[in-house]
């Protein structure tokens, strides 16, 4: 059975979730990208946001009537919002981070403290992840900021898969990998010495 | 003769139609793969279907439009051709549509049509013939990323090509949205190797090098970086690589250059021959 999540989130579910499960979001979920970290820390965020999943993500949306349709939206690299997570954490309470790549041991950390996870959702997948778009609910700065850089408002139907990568218990898929890889490494560069 | 159409289309299908020999490759990849690299390649294999089915881009970052031109020596219709090759990129931009991708690098302006100088990219190669054969690349910013050129000292031979290759490829793990195909260009000179492994990217994935040395080398740098683990978006898993092509020219006796060229997953490509009466034909 897939594991879906209902925005608001709360606190224990995401407790109770460990790095390797695979989830699906149902519900309200807002994109910041670097930018809208910094004006969120700065000057406080545009809707009450605890609970819900935040994005790394700058979509592709086209304007239709009054509103707004998002054509494609996959994940950026979310290692750049390093910087601003731990705080925003903190103060926000986001329960699900969906992105690519991983974040470091900041956001590990804060992601302990408050009680959250960071989910990998496939990178690329810009058309499978605007499938999942009900509807825009709204769009905050985005004269100031720009299409990409906005935050996106969305209400989403079992958006997925995502991977959680990084839990609450200090557990990182990518910090286990990089011990394994670098273990194989070392035997990949015994066999290029020892070959031909 | 007006080929900015047609040549449109071919960039428009390669942006929502991903090639039958790269869906196989990952449909290959997701059956050998358990775990979180399963559901991404399911995932993936979901969206090409979405895109296709949808006639929408497969991947929000719709690239840098780049033309490979095999042209006979003998086309008649040279100058209809190079005068459509941006007319086909402002097309395909209004009609899929793409994001518009082409920024000036010092004022930042974006003319919005994915055009602009040297853009889309042309690499012209003057074969025997009346025909041409114009192959497209749209080329993703996350992937170009990772493309990088070593000048290694020739000393070092085979062995320190192949552990460039797989020390690179490793090192950017999940970055370029693996599992990628790798295009390695050995020798000629510091452009013409990143070229050359550019260029191998446009052969269908399970054609080896004609050469068996050289065939050789590619399925072993295969075989070499798929056992590091790194995986599917780098999350773990056999699938680090789809395939490594790779292409050489003679090169200097002081220098031994390796151009190592990274693609994406969404290897997205179409290939339009133009023949000497003016007919054309997408593959």
């Amino acid at each position: 059975m897939d594991r879906v999540l209902t925005t608001p989130i709360a606190e224990k579910d995401a407790r109770a979730l460990n790095a390797g499960d695979v989830v699906y979001v149902s519900g309200t979920m807002f994109t910041a990208r670097d930018e809208a970290h910094r004006m969120m820390l700065e000057r406080g965020s545009p809707l009450p946001v605890e609970g819900l999943a935040l994005f790394h993500c700058g979509p592709v949306a086209q304007k239709v009537g009054a509103g707004w349709e998002i054509l494609a939206a996959g994940p950026t690299t979310s290692a750049r919002m390093e910087l601003f997570e731990a705080d925003f954490l903190r103060r926000f309470k986001t329960r699900v981070i969906v992105g690519k790549g991983g974040m470091g041991e900041k956001t590990l950390a804060a992601l302990g403290e408050v009680g959250a996870v960071y989910t990998h959702f496939t990178g690329g997948a810009g058309a499978l992840a605007a499938k999942a778009v009900k509807r825009v609910s709204a769009v905050h700065w985005l004269e100031e900021l720009g299409m990409p850089e906005a935050v996106w408002v969305m209400e989403v139907e079992r958006f997925g898969p995502l991977v959680v990568a990084m839990d609450s218990h200090g557990k990182s898929l990518y910090k286990d990998l990089s011990v394994i890889v670098g273990k194989n490494m070392e035997t990949i560069r015994a066999r290029i010495k020892g070959g031909k | 003769m007006n080929f900015a159409k047609e040549l449109g289309e071919a960039i428009g299908k390669a942006a929502t139609i991903l090639s039958p020999d790269v869906v196989h490759a990952l449909e290959a990849a997701r059956d050998r793969e358990a775990g979180p690299a399963r559901v991404q390649l399911e995932a993936i294999l979901e969206n090409v279907k979405i895109a296709r089915d949808g006639k929408v881009p497969i991947c929000q970052d719709t690239g840098t439009i780049t033309f490979f031109v095999r042209l006979g020596t003998r086309f008649p219709h040279l100058a209809a051709l190079v005068g459509a090759l941006p007319g086909a990129a402002r097309e395909a931009t209004k009609a899929v549509p793409l994001r518009p991708n082409t920024v000036h690098p010092f004022t930042g302006k974006n003319p919005g049509d994915n055009t602009g100088r040297y853009i889309p990219a042309v690499t012209w190669e003057m074969v025997e013939g009346d025909g041409a054969e114009v192959h497209v690349l749209p080329k993703g910013g996350g992937s170009e990323n990772c493309s990088i050129l070593k000048m290694l000292p020739p000393g070092v031979g085979l062995k320190g090509i192949k552990e460039a290759v797989v020390e690179h490829v490793v090192s950017c793990g999940g970055l370029p949205c693996p599992p990628t195909v790798i295009g390695v260009g050995v020798g000629g000179g510091a452009d013409l190797a990143l070229k050359l492994g550019k260029m191998a990217l446009l052969r269908p994935l399970g054609k080896r090098h004609p050469e068996p040395e050289v065939a050789a080398l590619e399925a072993e740098l295969e075989e070499l970086v798929n056992a590091s683990g790194v995986g599917p978006m780098g999350l773990g898993g056999k699938t680090t690589v789809l395939a490594v092509h790779a292409e050489y020219a003679h090169r200097h006796p002081a220098s031994l250059p390796l151009g190592i060229a990274v693609q994406c997953w969404a290897h997205r490509r179409a290939t339009v021959r133009i023949g000497a009466n003016g007919t054309m034909e997408v593959a």
